[in-house]
Parts: structure tokens; C-alpha cells; sequence
């Protein structure tokens, strides 16, 4: 048995539903290069005209924080409430500001 | 139990999605890949038996519909191989397990398609058994897992519906038409109700999985959820309904039924089905003919590097 | 519009549709056999192009001809000897060379022929061809990559590339033939003289050909027939199994 579809690289795929809005992942895929993927891409995942834009880029370029991290990335913005609108208490007439 | 089984465990509780970087138990990853690689494989291995008819589907509109809903069974078996991939097994490996047997695929596509009704009880049975098991799966604790279900379940009742309307102008049609959609309904549907797997007593890994939630309601009530809704189908088809026992249970509130052979289960499970060589050897035959196509590419890819890589210098 | 001039663009719209059905069913015969999954469902889309388009060719002979046929009748109710498509949509699929190149063949062919059927005097072959346009384009984009990389990949996808451009070469000069059908049609700004196409066909092909270190063939040999329902023994077999259920149950709805 071969080894296969490593010859191949995996892509992640993300996908603009419409103008407007956010490119959204949707899945990988294996390619050739970017073109190719972008091709698969279009084949794969947009058969039902899910998608204004394509972006795809290799899985292994994709840099992504770990669970470990979560501590200290995203706890410290715990207590800084006064970053949200909610935290400021206005007069009826004026809150909905 | 270590901090880090505790911390997985609250997620589980707290009906929080596990993400692929996450720390997660080994059996958890193990029996998320057997689940998600076996559905995948059932996905690719599902497309021989419809696309054995795509070259003789009997209108151009049929034929249309049946090679989409084809490429669509690629398209899911490719969402499964990418969810699995997260979890650090590549999809060449899950070809290979699937090559060697040591990973299985739905019993059902060792069934032989034999008449062109068949395709319609296919659309309308497998795949409408398939979505009962699937909306339930949309909830499972592996959010790549659960998304793929999501993207799945959006496409996949289109299959159902397609398959049913075939099975529709059949019985509505010529008397030889009614015959083969009444054959094709008595063939596929009790293979279409093993689907769910043996009983939950019987079923070797329904316990943990429930436990994690990767799996989220019991074999036996997703199957009851499909003989429930299959018995006004096939009333509306004015086809004879293959098991003489089906009856309301007002008490329950649901059809009881016959049970189910479950020798022939095992038998097909166990390599006796009709097509089970049959539909390996395809695999493995398109994928060896495949072969020098995908060395063909890296060729190319290389020498496409080293020309920019010269170029650049 | 006169009855030979309605006539013709009945055979017309056949004859872009056999073609059509007939490859596309060539590709479909793909579908579980692709070098991998990615491209068992992309080449899929093409051939749901193809049948979407001989739908609506045969469509439009259907309504001509106004004499209670639709389309499957065109499809499945015709045999071999009336089959009018050209011969390089019958050849088998062969292996993965053989189909690329093949499909390069046709999408370089309807690259140029559908811009021109755009400018058609007929409102609904031009409508067909707006559509047709933008699936060409993609088309060749991927036959275009493929035979590139089969070409210029290794030892044997180069071999098996050289003799697939080899054994379908005498194929391809029926698809510049006019006849006085379509003398007529070209005559009256309706139909495309085809006739014109074979230069800049060549030059397209013979680029990437050689881009693809491809040696494009001398003109040795040339087979042709299929306008005039001569084919090869390729299409009597594909019609058998696409036929077979529809006619086996005559009059029924499927």
C-alpha cells in the first residue's frame, strides 16, 4: 500500500456566503498548491452556491493557540468590564446610546 | 481523575464542544476516529451501489439528480476525512484501515442494487435512516465532528426527498414499475433498520459514547424514530408494508415491530454480504489506478519548485 | 422563419446535443473511479454541465419539432445509427490521460464555438451558449492544469499522456467539418462555421501541448462519420446501457 494523499497538501477552507459578510472555515481539503485548492475548493464545497469568495491556505501555515494558553490569553480581559457598553449605567432617556 | 480528565468532563457536562487542540482522554480520540472514519468510509463506499446505475438511470433529469446525489455522498465522505484529520490520523491511513478491513463502513452498501427502483429505496430508506442517525449526531461533543453533521444534515434531505419521488412515479406508474419499487422496499428495508446497529444491550461501544457524547440517543430509539415515520410513507406510496407485524401501540405512543434478523446482521457484517469483496476491490482498484496520477502531481509540484527556486536566484 | 431553415436548427440543436450527452456520460462513468475524492466530485460538475446542456439542446429540437417528443425521446428513443455526435465524445474513457485530453480537445473546441453560437440569431441557442460559456471556461481551466501536470509529471503520466494526444488526434478534425446544414445555418448568422475554428483551435492546443513537453501529431490520419451517424463501435455499447431501462418500460415515467 502507498502512502497517498500526502503527496497532496491540506488545505483549510474558508468561504464569504455573500458580500458582507465574514469568510467562514467550512472544512480541508488536499490540493496540489493554492490554485488547485482553490479549484477543489469551489467543487467541494460550493455546489450549492454557498459562496461569493474563496480563501484557502495551508494547514500547516495556520498558527493556533492552545487550550494551555487559555489562562493567560483570555482570562485577563475577565475583569476589565468597563471595556463593554453594558458596564456604564445611563438615564432611560439617553441608553439606548 | 487528573485535573485535566475533570477539566474534559465539565465540558462534557456543560454540553460544551471539544475542539481538536484540547487535551482529551486517548479513548475518547480513539473511539471519535473509529466513529467519524467509519462514517466517512460508509459515505465513499456508498456511492458504488447509486453509482452503479448512474450510466442507466431511465430519464436525463434522473440522471442528473442520481450523479449529484453521488458526488454529494464524495462530498461528505471528504467533510468526515477532514474532521477526522483533526484529530491526527491522515486520510491515507483511514484509506489504508479501510482497504485492510480493519476499519468498517455501513453493511448496507454490501447489499446489491439489482433494478433501477432500487436507487429510489436507497435515497428514500438508507439515506432517510441515515438522517434520523445524523440530526442526532449534529449535538455530538467533537465540534468538527458536529459541524461536518450539520453541513451533512442541510444537504442530505434533499437525498431523501429525491429518492422518495423516484420510489413515487414508480408506484404510481405501470404495474412492472409497482413491482419493482414493492421489491425494492422488501429488500432494503430491513437492512435499512440494521443500520442503527445491534440492540444497545448488544452494542459494544454504545455506553462510553454516550457517556462523552459523541453518540447522543440509543440504537434502539433512533430505529423506533424511523419505523415510526417510515409507516405513513409507505401508505402514502400504496405499497404493502414488508413487516406483517407492524402496529400502533397507543400505550407507547409508537409502532411495535417485528425484530430483526439478526444472524444476517452478523453473517454481513462478518464479510458474507453480497458485495462486501466486491465493493473493497473497486476501492482499492481505482485507488492503485489513481496511483501514478497523484506521483504524476508531485512530480510536477517538484519540478515547478525548482524552476521558481532557480528563477528567484 | 421557413421550414428548411426550422428543419436545420432542429438537426442543429441534436447534433450539440448527442454531443453533449455523450460526453457527459463518458464522465460520468468516473464518478467512485477518480485518482481521489477531490476530484471524483469536481469532475462530477462537469459532467452535470454536460447533461444540463443536451437537456436543453434536445429541449429546444423537442419543441421544433412540435410532434409530442421531449427530451428523453431524443436520449433514449434514437439509436446509434441516429446519433449524431462526434466521434471524440464516444471514445472510451480510457485511463485518467486519455479522458484529460480528450476533455482538453472539447473544451478548447467549445472555448471557441460558443462565444460565436452567442452571436446566433437564435435567441435560445444564444441563451444555451451564455450559459455553456461560463462553464467552458472553468472546464478548461482544469483539463488545461491537468495535461500540464500529466504531461510535464513523471515518466509514465508523460507516456500515457503522448499516446492518449496520439490515439485521439484523427478524432479531432471532424469537429471543423461543415456540412450543408450547417452551410446553411453559418449562412444565415444562426449556426457557427466551424470550419473557421481549426487555426486558432490548433494554436491553443498546441501551446499548452508543448508547455506540457507534449510533441503535438502530424496530420496522418483522420477519422470521420459522426454528423452522419457513422460511428465507431464505442457508441452502440453506450447506448445499450444507457437505454436499456428506459426502453425496456416504453411509455413510463420515470
Amino acid at each position: 500500500m502507498t502512502n497517498i494523499t500526502e503527496k497532496l497538501e491540506l488545505f483549510e477552507v474558508f468561504v464569504r456566503s455573500k458580500r458582507g459578510l465574514d469568510h467562514k472555515h467550512v472544512g480541508s481539503l488536499h490540493a496540489e498548491d493554492h490554485e488547485q485548492a482553490l479549484e477543489y475548493a469551489r467543487d467541494c464545497y460550493t455546489r450549492r452556491s454557498e459562496g461569493v469568495s474563496i480563501w484557502v491556505v495551508k494547514s500547516a501555515d495556520i498558527c493556533a493557540s492552545q487550550e494551555d494558553d487559555a489562562d493567560c490569553f483570555y482570562d485577563p480581559s475577565d475583569d476589565k468590564p468597563y471595556r463593554h457598553a453594558t458596564y456604564y449605567v445611563l438615564p432611560d432617556p439617553v441608553n439606548n446610546m | 481523575m487528573t485535573p485535566q480528565e475533570e477539566n474534559f468532563m465539565r465540558k462534557i457536562e456543560a454540553e460544551e464542544k471539544i475542539e481538536p487542540k484540547d487535551w482529551m482522554p486517548e479513548a475518547y480520540r480513539k473511539n471519535l476516529i473509529r466513529q467519524i472514519s467509519q462514517h466517512a468510509h460508509s459515505e465513499v463506499i456508498g456511492m458504488q451501489p447509486e453509482g452503479n446505475w448512474i450510466t442507466r438511470a431511465p430519464s436525463l433529469r434522473r440522471k442528473a439528480v442520481l450523479l449529484s446525489k453521488v458526488q454529494d455522498e464524495a462530498g461528505h465522505g471528504l467533510y468526515l476525512y477532514s474532521a477526522c484529520e483533526t484529530l491526527g490520523i491522515s486520510r491515507s491511513e483511514m484509506i489504508e484501515q479501510l482497504q485492510t478491513g480493519k476499519a468498517k463502513y455501513s453493511s448496507i452498501f454490501n447489499y446489491p442494487t439489482l433494478t433501477w427502483a432500487d436507487v429510489g429505496a436507497i435515497g428514500w430508506l438508507v439515506d432517510g435512516a441515515a438522517i434520523v442517525n445524523q440530526v442526532s449526531l449534529q449535538r455530538t461533543s467533537y465540534g468538527p465532528y458536529s459541524r461536518g453533521m450539520i453541513r451533512i444534515c442541510k444537504e442530505e434531505s434533499f437525498h431523501q426527498r429525491q429518492g422518495y419521488e423516484a420510489m413515487l412515479a414508480l408506484a404510481k406508474g405501470s404495474p412492472e414499475q409497482k413491482a419493482m419499487a414493492q421489491d425494492a422496499l422488501n429488500r432494503f428495508y430491513w437492512p435499512a433498520l440494521m443500520m442503527f446497529g445491534p440492540h444497545d444491550s448488544e452494542s459494544a461501544h454504545s455506553q462510553k459514547s454516550m457517556e462523552w457524547k459523541i453518540k447522543r440517543e440509543t440504537n434502539d430509539d433512533l430505529r423506533q424514530k424511523f419505523v415510526d415515520q417510515t409507516v405513513k410513507q409507505i401508505e402514502v406510496l400504496g405499497l404493502e408494508h414488508p413487516d406483517k407485524n407492524i402496529k400502533w401501540n397507543e400505550e407507547r405512543g409508537h409502532y411495535d415491530s417485528s425484530d430483526l434478523n439478526w444472524d444476517e446482521f452478523w453473517s454481513v457484517i462478518n464479510g458474507n454480504g453480497h458485495c462486501n469483496r466486491q465493493r473493497i476491490e473497486h476501492h482499492v482498484a481505482a485507488h492503485d489506478e489513481g496511483e501514478w496520477v497523484r506521483d504524476a502531481i508531485s512530480a510536477y509540484n517538484e519540478k515547478k519548485r525548482a524552476k521558481k527556486a532557480q528563477n528567484a536566484a | 422563419m421557413s421550414d428548411q431553415i426550422k428543419d436545420a436548427i432542429q438537426e442543429y440543436a441534436t447534433r450539440l446535443g448527442d454531443d453533449s450527452v455523450v460526453l457527459g456520460h463518458r464522465i460520468s462513468e468516473w464518478v467512485s473511479y477518480g485518482p481521489f475524492l477531490e476530484e471524483d466530485i469536481a469532475y462530477g460538475n462537469v459532467s452535470l454541465d454536460y447533461i444540463g446542456r443536451a437537456r436543453m439542446f434536445y429541449t429546444y429540437a423537442a419543441e421544433l419539432a412540435n410532434d409530442g417528443r421531449d427530451e428523453d425521446d431524443f436520449a433514449y428513443m434514437r439509436n446509434d445509427r441516429e446519433y449524431r455526435n462526434l466521434l471524440l465524445m464516444e471514445m472510451p474513457k480510457g485511463d485518467f490521460a486519455y479522458s484529460q485530453v480528450r476533455q482538453l480537445f472539447a473544451d478548447v473546441y467549445y472555448t471557441l464555438l460558443l462565444p460565436e453560437l452567442l452571436q446566433s440569431k437564435d435567441e435560445t441557442l444564444s441563451a444555451i451558449a451564455a450559459k455553456a460559456i461560463k462553464e467552458t471556461k472553468y472546464h478548461l481551466r482544469r483539463s488545461r492544469d491537468w495535461v500540464l501536470r500529466l504531461g510535464d509529471g513523471t515518466e509514465e503520466s508523460h507516456k500515457r499522456t503522448q499516446k492518449a494526444v496520439d490515439q485521439l488526434w484523427g478524432y479531432t478534425h471532424e469537429l471543423f467539418d461543415m456540412d450543408d446544414t450547417e452551410q446553411l445555418l453559418a449562412d444565415e448568422g444562426i449556426g457557427v462555421d466551424v470550419s473557421k475554428l481549426r487555426d486558432a483551435w490548433l494554436k491553443m492546443v498546441s501551446d499548452i501541448l508543448t508547455e506540457a513537453t507534449l510533441t503535438v501529431p502530424e496530420d496522418s490520419w483522420a477519422v470521420r462519420g459522426g454528423r452522419t451517424g457513422y460511428h465507431t463501435e464505442n457508441l452502440g455499447h453506450m447506448l445499450t446501457e444507457m437505454q436499456i431501462v428506459h426502453r425496456s418500460h416504453p411509455g413510463c415515467k420515470w
